[in-house]
């Protein structure tokens, strides 16, 4: 219970945060990319105010034994470098590169009821179903 | 640069810090979208209802403002929806290969000092830069 509150109340924050940052706008998202063209720094901004918040807080919660509402900090273990994670990444950037979305937006965009949104939530989502299927048949 | 709205963009961005704090902090978990969308899906079924309410949430956050604030963002008119289709694809499908989207690994992950994640999120955006240039101006299928 006290949890599922945490989850909605952050997502809230979270929306709100994309909202105001116009980062839910996709042609700044593009133009942040558009390094030859109509160049907009913003984004990079916004990963610096959320930075700047979680770069502190979260070096304070590493000195946490646990969660206030749960058992265990789930942070990804992993830190190898691979093939996966590199040609995944490119993936992920070439359809950013061609649509001005990733994930958050793509939700957080839908408050603005343009088709696109919808159209772009239902992508990934059909991108994590492709994904399912090729590799994680036999779990 | 006429659009540069440096402002907007630090208070958003710290309002995403603090999302991302609060859900870590309380519930232990990692503010990365991609994740939690995903898990909706392919989670185990008592891990389902906090990643709906999370999303529901970034829904009803950005509606929120939008209401306070009518005109600050406007959606976009007339971009092609093939581009949309087959980028949203492969957003969604290279988000699962590199296990994080912008929020997973460039918020969470580089606010963890992960290196793995300041691969990730550099790769996004040279992957981005280039395929922007390549939609843009050499190919000139979008404006």
């Amino acid at each position: 219970m006290k949890t599922n509150f945490i989850a909605l109340l952050s997502g809230i924050i979270f929306g709100v945060g994309l909202a105001w940052s116009r980062m839910i706008n996709p042609n700044k998202v593009l133009d942040f990319l558009d390094v030859t063209g109509h160049f907009d720094p913003s984004l990079i901004f916004v990963m610096v105010g959320a930075l700047s918040v979680a770069l502190i807080s979260f070096k304070w919660m590493r000195t946490l034994p646990a969660p206030l509402f749960s058992d265990r900090f789930q942070l990804s273990q992993n830190t190898v470098i691979d093939k996966p994670l590199v040609i995944g990444a490119a993936i992920f950037g070439i359809g950013w590169g061609m649509t001005g979305y990733c994930p958050g937006p793509a939700v957080a965009g839908l408050s603005l009821f343009s088709v696109e949104s919808v159209v772009m939530v239902l992508a990934i989502c059909a991108g994590f179903f492709a994904y399912n299927l090729l590799f994680e048949k036999h779990k | 640069m006429e659009n540069f709205t440096p402002f907007s963009a630090l208070a958003g961005g710290a309002l995403i810090g603090i999302s991302a704090t609060l859900l870590l902090l309380f519930n232990g978990r990692i503010a990365g979208i991609s994740g939690i969308l995903n898990g909706l899906f392919f989670a185990v079924k008592n891990d389902r209802l906090w990643r709906l309410l999370f999303l529901l949430g970034l829904f009803l956050g950005a509606l929120l403002f939008a209401i306070v604030a009518p005109d600050f963002n406007t959606p976009r008119q007339h971009y092609p929806l093939p581009l949309l289709a087959i980028g949203g694809f492969l957003v969604g499908f290279g988000a699962k290969l590199a296990n994080g989207c912008i929020s997973g690994h460039g918020v969470c992950g580089l606010a963890n000092l992960s290196i793995r994640s300041l691969v990730a999120t550099c790769t996004f955006m040279g992957a981005g830069m280039l395929t922007v240039y390549l939609v843009r101006h050499v190919l000139e299928l979008a404006a």
